[in-house]
């Protein structure tokens, strides 16, 4: 057991799995020498030589392509788009190709690869590199989307994620690259699908992803103390989709509040209000209130940008003003 | 400058092929493989021939496009080609699954939307593949596959097993980003990757040479990228035979990619929609007469082959396509449980417990 930075975290979950299995390669802008503009991937270069952790040009669609193709063909490529906002650049690789491949062919093709992005905001880096784009893959039929919060899920969903035969899109945390905790010596390999309790309480459900469940977190530590019991509910991932976790919460708890880092439309949150009311609805002690970045493009100044995430203090005092009506 | 509102829709000048190269005729290529180039080239005909007659039936559904006329192009290029190497084709694709050996009556099947189909139904004219065969797939969003057939090259390269990746595209791909971005990165990485241009001189309804600075737009752009290029006449298989053959050389000796410009033409239109008329009268006749399945008839007939030889070639495909054709209507549609089938690689379709 020792301290483990979320940053490092990602480079111990691929050296992990590389160390493993010979097919899995890493590719990428900088991931190699630089070891990623985020520090990342550092040390995998000098473990496992260029053949398996290849920089590579400016080239979002020749860098998925390579994956794709290889992944066709009997590797396990990871591949970095650096900025998950870049994934536009690319998204017809994704969204058309890679998702599409199993389905089209009836299973006799597939992709099992890894495409990873560092994702969302609070960097003030602007409306082009801050974005929390993990809807945009979840809308897509044949992407599995991870996106942890802890050192320790980045080290576990990072394997499940090289190890599972379909393609998935794992989102890292800009904000949350320093972040810091005790992780356990040896190899870690989680579970797709799975949603974490982090906090169990009687009042209401708290589902949070990424960069917001340290905040839903914090934000149920200042309700206990006012006297509202909240469970933290990690998604962790979004396909596949925890249900079962959400709505034995909800029927428990009869409120649930979502936190999403998202501007606010089609929102992973509002599929989930969108099966709770058709499933749990004479549980429901209130509405469902989410709780979103406003519909706008992200500013780069840290004034409005932290106006527009959802903070600590915007969801405790949400929570806290809806109970009370 | 160019100012298409003077143009008169579809008025440009024609494009002719030029004669074929009778020395072709002498290049060290067996009798054998010649003698399956012309089949593989009149099975690719007759099949299109009656995928055209099921249109017109209406028992091929959406859309389709055909590569009549360009059949020496898939032919030569899958004969020099090894069992396990890759094919990466597009939405004009038909030919090239054909060549690489897959058996009719699941190519019908598909395209009739059958159970029995290639891919179950659920691919459709623009994505026929069969990975068993190595033809992994033809991509119907313009220029994709040259990235993704890179990756096949590349993961060839790593696994150490000389296997070659061949990405067909048209004209009109030269002109998207993901062109450009492949030729860059395979020559990055010499990946052994054949990139091979099928020119037939027109992108969907506009002429290539309307909307493209250079003559010869993939072989042009060629050297930008630090990729060797040759110009040849696609309607030649024995040609295309010969370049490909040189060009997977290359590439199985670690020497990287190759570009190779096939000039040929497409008979008819774009798609089932495209009557094509936008094709000058003397261009289209000319090429007609450039036809490849005639030109090599009559080659072979001038290398010593019997007439009766390929006559029974042409009987036998005919027969062969007319039993496909049979068992394929004959084939069930799919059922609801098809539809849920195989998103995931468990089998099935679930994003939630």
């Amino acid at each position: 057991m020792a301290q483990l930075t979320y940053r490092d975290a990602v480079a111990r979950g691929i050296a992990q799995e590389m160390r493993r299995d010979e097919r899995v390669v890493l590719l990428g802008e900088d991931v190699a020498g630089a070891g990623g503009v985020f520090k990342t991937t550092s040390g995998l270069l000098a473990e496992f030589g260029p053949r398996r952790v290849v920089d590579t040009p400016i080239s979002e669609q020749a860098i998925i392509g390579a994956a794709m193709g290889a992944a066709m063909t009997g590797m396990r490529p990871i591949a970095e788009i650096m900025f998950s906002d870049f994934l536009a650049v690319c998204w017809d690789m994704v969204a058309n190709e890679i998702a599409k491949t199993r389905y089209m062919t009836d299973g006799a093709a597939s992709c099992p690869l890894v495409i990873r992005c560092a994702n969302g905001g609070g960097v003030r880096f602007g409306a082009q590199h801050s974005q929390s784009v993990e809807n945009w893959c979840m809308a897509v039929p044949g992407l599995k989307v991870v996106a942890p919060s802890s050192p320790g899920d980045v080290v576990g969903l990072m394997a499940a994620s090289i190890r599972d035969n379909d393609p998935v899109v794992f989102f890292e945390h800009k904000s949350l690259f320093a972040s810091k905790a005790e992780v356990p010596d040896g190899d870690i390999v989680d579970v797709l699908g799975q949603a974490r309790t982090l906090r169990e309480g009687r009042t209401c459900t708290i589902v949070a992803l990424a960069l917001m469940v340290p905040r839903a977190l914090a934000a149920a530590e200042w309700l206990a103390a006012r006297g509202i019991d909240c469970t933290v509910i990690d998604l962790r991932c979004l396909v596949p989709l925890d249900t079962d976790s959400i709505l034995r919460s909800v029927t428990s708890t009869g409120r649930l509040f979502t936190v999403e880092e998202n501007p606010r439309l089609c929102g992973w949150g509002a599929e989930i209000a969108s099966i709770v009311a058709e499933e749990a609805f004479w549980n429901l002690d209130g509405p469902i209130i989410r709780i979103t970045t406003p519909h706008v493009p992200l500013p780069a100044s840290d004034a409005i940008e932290d106006i527009a995430l959802p903070s600590i203090e915007r969801i405790a005092i949400t929570i806290e003003r809806t109970l009370q009506r | 400058m160019v100012t298409p509102t003077a143009l008169e829709y579809g008025a440009h000048d024609p494009v002719l092929p030029q004669p074929f190269d009778d020395r072709i005729a002498a290049a060290p290529i067996e009798i054998a493989t010649r003698l399956e180039l012309y089949r593989t080239q009149q099975e690719i005909r007759q099949l299109e021939k009656r995928l055209y007659d099921l249109f017109l039936q209406n028992l091929v559904k959406g859309t389709s496009h055909l590569a009549i006329g360009m059949e020496a192009t898939a032919a030569g290029a899958a004969a020099a080609l090894r069992p396990d190497d890759y094919t990466f084709a597009t939405y004009r694709g038909h030919g090239h699954v054909i060549a690489r050996g897959v058996p009719f009556e699941p190519i019908i099947a598909e395209m009739l939307g059958r159970r029995t189909g290639l891919l179950g139904g659920r691919g459709g004219s623009m994505h026929l593949a069969s990975a068993q065969h190595g033809m992994m797939g033809s991509y119907a969003v313009i220029g994709a596959h040259l990235c993704i057939a890179n990756g096949a090259a590349w993961s060839a390269q790593l696994r150490g097993t000389s296997q070659v990746a061949v990405a067909f595209f048209g004209d009109g791909a030269t002109n998207i980003g993901a062109f450009h971005e492949a030729l860059n990165y395979a020559a990055v990485y010499r990946l052994p990757v054949v990139f091979f241009c099928e020119n037939n001189l027109y992108m969907e309804y506009t002429p290539i040479s309307q909307v493209t600075a250079v003559e010869h737009p993939a072989a042009d752009r060629a050297s930008a990228h630090g990729v060797p290029a040759e110009i040849v006449d696609g309607n030649d298989a024995d040609a295309v035979y010969l370049s490909v053959s040189a060009a997977c050389g290359r590439a199985r000796a670690g020497e990287g990619p190759s570009i190779i410009e096939a000039k040929t033409y497409r008979q008819g239109g774009h798609s089932r929609a495209d009557p094509g008329k936008y094709r000058p009268e003397a261009e289209l006749a000319a090429w007609l007469a450039h036809d490849p399945i005639a030109m090599y008839h009559q080659r072979l007939l001038g290398l010593g082959v019997g007439e009766a030889t390929l006559s029974d070639i042409q009987t036998s495909v005919a027969r062969a396509v007319d039993s496909a054709t049979e068992a394929a209507i004959a084939a069930p549609p799919p059922d609801a449980a098809d539809l849920l089938r195989n998103v995931w690689s468990d089998g099935g379709w679930s994003w939630r417990n």
